[in-house]
C-alpha cells in the first residue's frame, strides 16, 4: 500500500483534524499530513513539491478553495496532483465551478470515513 | 472571520415556509450524528429561550439573509470537541469553541441544500463564536425566528434559525 503524503486545507483547526482521522479511519497509511488554514498558505506548501493529494475546504478567508485551485494551474508541483474539494457549501454552480476548475472529486460536509474513502480511492491509482 | 464571500447569491427573497422548522430538525440531527456519532433526540419540554455560554453563528445572505445559531453549555461544546476529534480535545478551550463553529457551520449548509430554492442562492459566512451567556442579540425588524431544541446525551443544545423577512 502506497503511503501518502497529503495536504488538508481549512481554516479550521478542528476540520483539518476531522479530515485527517477521517482518511486513516478510511484506510489510507499517511507518512506525512500538512496543514494550511487558507489558500494563500496552502500555496506555499505545494511549491514545496512532494504531495500526493490535496484535500481544501472553499470557504476560507485571505484566499478561498476556488480561487486556490485556480491558482494551481500555474505551479509546476502540483501538476498530477490531484485535489478534492470538501466544503458546506453543496450548491450545483460550486460543484461545477471547482470540477471545471480541475478539482478530481468534490465531497460535502457533514461526511462519514466512507464517503471520503469512496471519493478518495479512485484517485490513488489503484495503489490502495 | 471573513464576511459572506462572492456576490453571486440571487437578489430575490425566498419566503419564509413554517415547513422549515421540521427541515432544520432533520439537517441538525444529521450533522450531530454523522459528525459526533450520536443521535440527538427532540427536546418537548423545552419551552424557554436558548441559553448557554457558548454561541456558534453563520451568517447567510443572498435569497435568505439571516443567521444561524447553535447554543449550549460549555461542557456540552467540550463534549462535543471529544466525540469529534478524541478526549484531549475536550480540555482545549479553543477546539471547543472550533467544533461548535464547524457544527453551526454544517447545520446551516445542510439545511439549505435540502431546500432547492436556497441551495444555489443562499450562502453562508465562515462561523463566528461567542463565549459568555450574559449577552442579547438585536436584529433589524421584520424577522422570523425558528428555534429546535434538541437534547444530546441528555444535555440541551438549541439551533435557532432567525431569517429576515
Amino acid at each position: 500500500m502506497k503511503k501518502l503524503k497529503v495536504l488538508i486545507v481549512d481554516d479550521s483547526s478542528v476540520m483539518r483534524k476531522i479530515v485527517e482521522r477521517a482518511l486513516r479511519q478510511a484506510g489510507l497509511e499517511l507518512t506525512e499530513v500538512l496543514e494550511a488554514s487558507n489558500g494563500a498558505e496552502a500555496l506555499t506548501q505545494v511549491q514545496k513539491g512532494g504531495l500526493d493529494m490535496i484535500l481544501s475546504d472553499i470557504n476560507m478567508p485571505v484566499m478561498d478553495g476556488l480561487e486556490f485551485l485556480k491558482s494551481l494551474a500555474g505551479v509546476e508541483a502540483a501538476k498530477g496532483v490531484p485535489v478534492i474539494m470538501i466544503t458546506t457549501e453543496g450548491s450545483e454552480a460550486r460543484v461545477v465551478e471547482a470540477l471545471s476548475a480541475g478539482a478530481k472529486a468534490y465531497l460535502r460536509k457533514p461526511f462519514t470515513p466512507e464517503q471520503v474513502k469512496e471519493r478518495v480511492t479512485p484517485l490513488l491509482g489503484g495503489g490502495q | 472571520m471573513s464576511s459572506i464571500t462572492k456576490s453571486s447569491a440571487s437578489q430575490t427573497g425566498v419566503a419564509f415556509d413554517p415547513a422549515w422548522k421540521t427541515i432544520l430538525e432533520c439537517a441538525a440531527i444529521e450533522v450531530f450524528e454523522m459528525m459526533a456519532g450520536v443521535r440527538p433526540e427532540l427536546n418537548s419540554a423545552s419551552t424557554g429561550a436558548p441559553v448557554g455560554e457558548q454561541t456558534a453563528m453563520v451568517g447567510m445572505a443572498g435569497a435568505l439573509c439571516g443567521m444561524t445559531t447553535l447554543r449550549c453549555a460549555k461542557e456540552t461544546s467540550a463534549r462535543f470537541a471529544a466525540l469529534m476529534l478524541g478526549e484531549s480535545a475536550a480540555s482545549d478551550h479553543s477546539s471547543s469553541g472550533d467544533a461548535l463553529g464547524e457544527l453551526c457551520n454544517m447545520v446551516a449548509g445542510n439545511f439549505k441544500s435540502k431546500i432547492s430554492t436556497l441551495a444555489d442562492h443562499c450562502m453562508l459566512s465562515v462561523p463566528t463564536v461567542i463565549t459568555g451567556a450574559d449577552y442579547a442579540m438585536e436584529t433589524s425588524e421584520p424577522t422570523e425566528v425558528v428555534i429546535v431544541p434538541l437534547l444530546f446525551e441528555g444535555l440541551p443544545v438549541w439551533i435557532s434559525l432567525v431569517i429576515h423577512t
